[in-house]
């Protein structure tokens, strides 16, 4: 279940079907990448995809990331959500890397996850959010 | 040296209450230990046999005398009055509780100091050359490229959770002092028609597969640097192992798909992270560079009087030419005899935060071999200073001597080790007590692991021991030849194990095996080289 959402258009209804089912018949808007799936494979289909998931078996697992940063420098702007074993403490990484919804498979408190999400005001390096990299802010 | 601005302060400040908010979730029980593990690492926190462990960041070894006395501080206030620096040359803390941690992590934070990073499967502290900035052989100083990397690496978003634990060394020396083949990734700074860039070197490592690391690139300029890095990550991020944490290290990818596999991979990625716009400029380095400006130096050259012979002995030990006439680099070994390496008390760093202070323009390193250099003394000083250090019991004359012992801390405090490390060391260091004896022996890096995951640098020791537990007795294997230096090799096994004290008598037969077929001025490894390892061998178990 979509627990936090940081978009304002509509939850995609629609099921998202694995990377194989979704290459063979491409007419679904909703895909489910598993971590060794390659998030490249994506890239010609973008413009048709509302939806995104990438799944977290285990939170130490970080390919996920990755897979997001590459799915929104490529242009991706649809919702891309993180799902399955997704803890307070990933999400702020989890936001910059692109991620916008976020399906826990344990329910957070969202108390904690606000406080996680507020404590750095600036980001060392840029990524995929909208984060100015305090190099930039210092040479303007 | 590095000042932080409001942007760094306010990032190591929200770590703080960050980690003060983990901690209490922690103890709240909303988090399992397990969750809380990586978070606890990813901040120096590891829970070891007796107690926490603390390992806090000395980001490429460089500190100033206000760092050092916080150092001392910790170890006073919250710990039993030392501390132990570490092969990373950051400085850890061994009898910590959970409920201060938040609580020194602020009292770092007044001093620009933190444990970000310390531990974790993510990019850790970025280590350099602690003659940096007084080297002879420098290209540059590689410490603004390696502030540069801290900045980049820390809280990196995509590179937090990666297959395994990520290293980073930055050396600007043809002669390597900082193990630099050995890492994840290391860079030689270089200059190549007039710009300066770096060669990029991927996968080496310790460890139980310990493998020198290939060159991938042999120049990345500066404003590429950042992207080039990134690129290796991804690729590593993507494609390291993750079924088996043993084969999870970079060098286990690159040695399976292969170096120029990976350098496709890597050209691949860097064509596209380039077009990102993640480069800071170069006014950035140059930004960082200001700060690491040479010191107002006004020191006459003039020698020492070498009349006190004790004295001579620690200048030809431990005192290393400087690039500014006048000055000198000196090594503070934290070895003394019979000692536990790479440990200092309270009061001794404190001493030595008052020497940098007085005669060092207020800078120290930590160095991988776990000793500590005061990088910027005016030769007129040299004799005050080992006065000092000898009244603080910190003026043995033994670096890189056979009792400049590297080791980890072994089964008296590592849940991960098989045998005890510093008794060992300690036996050793006693058994050639002796100073002419050491001193003819030359130099012999001597370097022990109580485990096969190498801490103790044992693959990379002329002479290297490792501790394995043998049917639940320590056993003591000995390898030779190897060298983490400019001359990088890995050492190799020379046959059945031993006890504790037959290590030690290993170690002295193959000394007598040297001593009897050097020829010239060969150091140990020169000779074992040469020679192979058969007489070694035939006078140690023959």
């Amino acid at each position: 279940m979509v627990e936090f959402r940081y978009r304002t258009d509509e939850v995609t209804e629609q099921p998202s079907v694995t990377l194989d089912a979704f290459l063979d018949q491409s007419n679904a808007t909703a895909v489910r990448l598993e971590p060794d799936d390659d998030a490249r494979a994506l890239i010609p289909f973008l413009d048709r995809l509302t939806l995104i998931e990438v799944a977290f078996p285990k939170f130490r697992d970080g390919r996920g990331y990755s897979a997001a940063r590459i799915l929104r420098e490529a242009g991706y702007q649809g919702e891309l959500r993180a799902q399955g074993d997704v803890l307070v403490d990933q999400m702020a990484y989890m936001r910059r890397c692109g991620f916008d919804s976020f399906a826990p498979e344990a329910s957070l408190n969202p108390d904690a996850v606000a406080r996680a999400l507020a404590f750095y005001d600036h980001a060392y390096q840029g990524a995929a959010d909208s984060a100015v990299p305090i190099w930039k802010r210092r040479h303007g | 040296m590095y000042k932080y601005d409001n942007y760094d302060q306010a990032m190591v400040d929200a770590r703080v209450a960050e980690f003060r908010d983990q901690i209490n979730r922690r103890i709240a029980g909303e988090i399992t230990e397990d969750q809380f593990k990586p978070l606890r690492l990813m901040n120096g926190l590891y829970l070891q046999l007796h107690a926490y462990m603390l390992r806090v960041a000395i980001p490429y070894g460089t500190l100033d005398s206000r760092q050092m006395r916080m150092l001392a501080h910790i170890a006073r206030k919250y710990d039993r009055d030392y501390g132990h620096f570490t092969t990373r040359q950051n400085i850890q803390y061994n009898w910590i509780k959970l409920e201060d941690c938040a609580d020194i992590l602020e009292e770092l934070a007044t001093v620009e100091m933190h444990a970000i990073q310390t531990s974790g499967n993510c990019i850790r502290n970025i280590s350099s050359d602690q003659y940096a900035g007084a080297a002879a052989d420098e290209v540059t100083d590689p410490r603004p490229w390696a502030e540069l990397l801290r900045q980049w690496s820390t809280f990196h978003p995509e590179f937090s959770y990666l297959p395994r634990k990520f290293k980073i060394a930055v050396i600007a020396s043809s002669e390597d002092r900082a193990a630099m083949r050995l890492h994840d990734i290391g860079l030689e700074l270089v200059r190549k028609d007039g710009e300066l860039g770096a060669r990029v070197f991927v996968g080496g490592g310790m460890g139980r597969t310990p493998m020198i690391a290939p060159e991938i690139n042999p120049f990345v300029k500066a404003d590429d640097l950042l992207s080039y890095l990134e690129a290796c990550l991804r690729v590593y991020n993507r494609y390291g192992r993750r079924d088996n944490m043993y084969k999870a290290r970079i060098k286990i990818l690159i040695h399976e798909i292969g170096a120029d596999e990976y350098r496709r991979q890597v050209a691949e990625e860097f064509a596209h992270v380039k077009t990102l716009g993640i480069d800071p400029p170069l006014a950035e380095l140059e930004r960082i560079s200001a700060f690491f400006a040479p010191p107002a130096y006004n020191a006459a050259d003039a020698e020492p009087d070498r009349n006190d012979p004790d004295f001579a002995l620690w200048l030809d030990q431990n005192v290393k030419p400087h690039k500014q006439a006048g000055y000198a680099i000196v090594n503070i070994s934290l070895k003394p005899i019979g000692g536990i390496p790479g440990d200092a008390t309270s009061a001794q760093i404190d001493v030595m935060a008052d020497l940098a202070e007085k005669y060092s323009f207020d800078e120290l390193r930590v160095t991988h071999a776990q000793n500590i250099v005061l990088p910027y003394v005016a030769k007129r000083d040299l004799y005050a200073v080992w006065q000092a250090l000898r009244e603080a019991e910190l003026a043995d004359a033994n670096l890189d001597l056979i009792s400049d012992i590297i080791a980890c801390p072994g089964l008296d405090y590592c849940s991960l080790a098989n045998a005890r490390s510093i008794p060992v060391a300690q036996k050793i260091a006693t058994r050639f007590a002796d100073m002419d004896r050491q001193r003819d022996l030359g130099e012999l890096k001597l370097k022990i692991s109580g485990c096969i995951n190498a801490c103790g640098h044992h693959h990379a020791g002329h002479i290297g021991i490792l501790g394995v537990d043998k049917k639940g007795v320590e056993n003591y294997q000995l390898t030779f030849g190897g060298s983490g230096a400019e001359d990088v090799s890995i050492g190799k096994i020379i046959g059945p194990g031993f006890d504790e004290d037959g290590v030690v008598d290993a170690v002295e037969k193959a000394t007598e095996v040297y001593k009897a077929l050097r020829k010239g001025d060969e150091r140990f490894v020169d000779t074992y080289r040469r020679v192979g390892l058969e007489p070694f061998k035939e006078a140690i178990y023959g």
